[in-house]
């Protein structure tokens, strides 16, 4: 039977020639990746079941991104604990405050994972890798424990569905609109327990950055994972941060999908997210021109890269943040952060007004650095805009790129990079 | 198992962080997770609920993050199972990783509507309003956990 790129991937992970769509399987991993809130749990259910040994010292990443710098003494305690267990199981990829970053952007950035490799992460934004070709899903805490002991995970092997993209984005139109326009779409629950498989011949107009983007909010679709085909921007990228040899798998062309949508990426606009669902989009035709925000935060590991902050600066220089607006720019990681300062980009946040942070979670989740009252409008380059996300629960997060970010910190609404 | 209680009706697309804010998850005490149950979308939750109750939702139930401080703080609140119309995938596995009891089904099911709920023979009965559904058993592999009594003895027991 033909099989698709990401059931090719689990087939190869539990040596079988084929899997079917339905059928649960286990699955050899090649990394398992924990944070500060998730890994604590984990690693209390892996020493409440008496396991001294971890599967490999070499394939456990640790990173301490969401609460930290700690943000207050029991998120400092959550820390500690990760940092002694990383410390008593010598695991090679433990990052700390100083190396660390956020997760989905430190990994790839870091070439700890490959095309073909199986990743889990109890961290659903753990779907992002995909952009390399690899098959990586979110998994909760108990599942991170097991696979600390014993390298592998199950698997319910998913359906998918296929996104045939044409064309190329037309001037701030990026990786954002493209994943936000497909949730809106499908809907949050649109590719539930499914595959998002991303082909045609649109896929080599989209950089790495805009792959990373959209696979890291194939969750926000209720997909397992989204996936990229291998192709010589995804080899230079893999090269370039020293990762393993990949292993590339291709769909058959004969393989079958649970439905086919088509995307011709010259007809997206910018688009935006309304609270309280991903789902909630919006493009400008659509949106008043009196929605006044109280802050803007560029980050997390949607759209922290440094092409993000390139193209907010752009947009930012010479310019100055509206006076009723907080803006915070928060560097996905440590290199971006560096490569950021380097390039100048820094100058030009602060003199337009911004605050910029260390790498961290921070507000994306609600945790600090720039949590809502009642009542407050943001507009967030981040993934979720629950009820409550980054805050108060009546305070509102509206979803979308770094350019409409910018321009959005700048205008002190809701706003289009072309109305500068 | 059979499970009895009373029901307290959500509706589609119940995320993680209305179950426990993230506020809340510098602690992973269960106890401390269970007080913050499902704040930020019913306040009364916890005054509501008597231990043994049933959760009945729409679609997507549990969409969001991974944390598994969400089934963990709906099972130590007191809640017997949940019954959505279907669940997001990562809070599916959790729950049958640490035993939260979990079905699928689209029985109409109101607020305060007494619930049983037959495990073994997946079977759901509104006695309130004298409907039934019957919703297919997990499959070997995932039975295997649950009767091991979750994923880490189902590891130790060799079947991983
Ligand atoms: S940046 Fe936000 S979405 Fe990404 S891992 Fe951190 S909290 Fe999760």
């Amino acid at each position: 039977m033909s099989m698709t790129q990401t059931q090719k991937i689990i087939a190869a992970a539990c040596g079988r020639d084929k899997v079917i769509p339905g059928e649960i399987v286990l699955a050899k991993l090649n990394m398992v990746l924990g944070n500060d809130i998730t890994a604590p749990v984990a690693i209390n259910e892996f020493r409440k079941a008496k396991i001294d040994k971890v599967f490999d010292k070499d394939k456990i990443a640790l990173v301490l991104d969401h609460f930290t710098p700690n943000k207050d003494i029991k998120a400092a305690e959550q820390s500690k604990l990760v940092r002694e267990f990383a410390r008593e199981k010598n695991i090679t990829h433990f990052y700390d405050v100083g190396q660390a970053g956020v997760e989905h952007a430190l990994l790839p950035e870091k070439g700890l994972v490959t095309a073909g490799d199986v990743v889990i992460g109890a961290d659903s934004h753990t779907c992002t890798y995909g952009a390399l070709g690899a098959f990586s899903t979110g998994v909760g805490s108990t599942d991170m424990a097991a696979a600390m002991a014993s390298g592998k995970a199950w698997l319910r092997v998913p359906e998918a569905i296929k996104v045939v993209l044409t064309g190329s984005f037309k001037k701030n139109v990026s990786g954002k609109d493209l994943v936000l326009h497909l949730i809106g779409l499908i809907g949050v629950d649109g590719a539930l327990y499914q595959s998002l498989e991303f082909v045609g011949e649109g896929v080599k107009n989209l950089s790495m950055d805009d792959r990373l983007c959209v696979c890291n909010m194939a969750i926000e679709a209720g997909a397992k994972n989204g996936i990229f085909p291998v192709d010589e921007k995804t080899l230079d990228y893999l090269k370039k941060h020293k990762a393993q040899e990949p292993r590339v798998f291709e769909a058959d062309k004969d393989a079958v999908y649970a439905r086919e949508i088509q995307i011709n990426l010259d007809e997206l606009t910018p688009t935006v997210a309304f609270p309280h669902l991903p789902e909630n989009t919006r493009t400008f035709k659509d949106i008043p021109k009196d929605l006044k925000i109280d802050q803007v935060v560029i980050g997390s590991c949607t759209n922290g890269r440094l092409s993000d902050f390139v193209t907010a600066a752009e947009i930012m220089k010479g310019r100055k943040v509206h006076e009723n607006v907080r803006c915070m720019i928060i560097p996905a990681t440590q290199q971006i952060y560096l490569d950021a300062m380097k390039m100048g980009l820094f100058e030009i946040f602060i003199d337009a007004g911004c605050a910029v942070s260390t790498p961290t979670c921070g507000p994306c989740l609600g945790g600090h650095m720039g949590i809502l009252a009642e009542g407050e409008r943001c507009v967030a380059t981040t993934n979720r805009n629950f009820v409550g996300r980054m805050g108060h629960p009546k305070s509102e997060v509206y979803l979308a790129s770094p350019a409409v970010a910018a321009a959005s910190a700048i205008l002190g609404r809701v706003a289009e990079p072309g109305e500068l | 198992m059979i499970l009895k209680g009373k029901a307290l009706q959500y509706g589609d697309h119940v995320d993680t962080d209305v179950i426990i804010p993230a506020r809340y998850l510098n602690t992973s005490d269960p106890r401390e997770l269970a007080s913050h149950c499902m704040e930020d979308i019913d306040r009364d939750f916890n005054k509501k609920l008597e231990p043994g109750d049933v959760i009945a939702a729409g679609n997507n139930f549990g969409c969001g993050s991974s944390r598994e401080h969400a089934p963990l703080a709906i099972k130590t609140a007191g809640v017997s199972c949940v019954i959505a119309k279907s669940f997001a995938r990562i809070f599916y596995r959790n729950a049958i990783n640490i035993g939260l009891p979990i079905v699928v089904s689209d029985l109409d099911i109101k607020e305060g509507d007494r619930i049983t709920v037959d495990l073994d023979q997946g079977v759901l009965t509104n006695e309130t309003q004298g409907t039934q559904d019957k919703f297919p058993p997990f499959s070997p592999f995932l039975q295997g956990i649950i009767a091991s009594g979750g994923l880490m003895n189902a590891l130790k027991e060799g079947q991983l």
